[in-house]
């Protein structure tokens, strides 16, 4: 008989507290996860949103071609016109 | 029962109730993690798919550039040779003479001449470009100058009445003015009102 209170003594004062101890540790730390998920959740969809700007590049890419012939033929206009240094 | 027993199953029910309420909550907060984490991924799945052209497209922009720096810094060493193509550069951006060009890279070790501490950015560019203003004489190129520096400003002759164009040799003289000048102006009668010409005056 002393042995089974022995067993209770030790159930009710070692281990419910160590497996409460833990188990709330590991509900802590799984719920500290929860606003960091929201917040990388939240920060790619904002990173999404920007790279809605991404599809004008092309225009940016014809208009650089554009502006890269209208230089290149003033240039030759100039190299015509303008005598050499030597 | 003994009273023992009774309190072991009270321990092992509470033991119990403890696991399942930690458990349980903690099933609920990886659930949440999970749909954050499934919304992470999708908006990563939007960027990676609206980023994979950019790549490509900016590599096509850069090459384009590229290009046009190529021939601009060609065109420039051309025109101007390359001592006064570095000073101008350096002008206009002080520190880039020690880069030097691109396409050039022996520019890095010329020597820019301190042309932006005397003239300013557009006669400097006229000078160096067209070597059609004045300044062009002094230019350090030593190019020869497109326009007659000495007979250049005679061009404001032009701007003067027609009578001036005839280059006449005398021009009529101003009038002298003082109480020996050969004509005497008669003083007005009030200050601002010229008198009357005598010949009005007859007439």
């Amino acid at each position: 008989m002393t042995l089974w209170w022995i067993g209770d003594i030790l159930l009710l004062v070692v281990v419910l507290p160590v497996v409460v101890y833990l188990l709330r540790g590991v509900l802590a730390e799984a719920r500290g996860i929860v606003p960091s998920v929201r917040r990388i959740g939240a920060a790619a969809a904002a990173g999404s949103k920007d790279l809605d700007a991404a599809p004008l590049l092309l225009t940016t890419r014809d208009q650089v071609i554009k502006t890269v012939e209208t230089v290149a033929d003033y240039g030759g206009s100039l190299d015509v016109i303008i005598d050499d240094a030597s | 029962m003994p009273a023992a027993g009774v309190v072991l199953i009270v321990a092992v029910v509470l033991i119990v109730a403890a696991l399942v309420y930690y458990l349980v909550s903690t099933i609920f907060a990886l659930r949440q993690i999970a749909a954050g984490l499934d919304e992470a991924i999708a908006s990563v799945g939007e960027i990676v798919e609206k980023s994979a052209p950019v790549n490509g497209i900016v590599t096509t922009i850069n090459e384009h550039l590229d290009a046009a720096v190529s021939a601009l810094e060609g065109l420039l060493v051309k025109k101007a040779g390359m001592q006064d193509a570095v000073g101008l550069v350096d002008g206009l951006y002080p520190g880039a003479a020690a880069e030097g060009f691109r396409d050039f890279p022996e520019s890095a070790t010329v020597k820019p001449p301190r042309i932006a501490e005397v003239y300013t950015r557009g006669t400097l560019t006229l000078a160096r470009l067209g070597r059609e203003a004045p300044i062009a004489a002094a230019s350090p190129s030593g190019g020869p100058v497109l326009r007659n520096v000495t007979g250049g400003s005679l061009a404001a002759r032009a701007l003067y009445p027609e009578v001036r164009q005839t280059r006449p040799t005398a021009l009529e003289r101003s009038p002298i003015i003082g109480t020996d000048s050969p004509v005497q102006y008669e003083p007005s009668e009030e200050p601002g009102v010229r008198r009357r010409m005598k010949a009005k005056e007859e007439a």
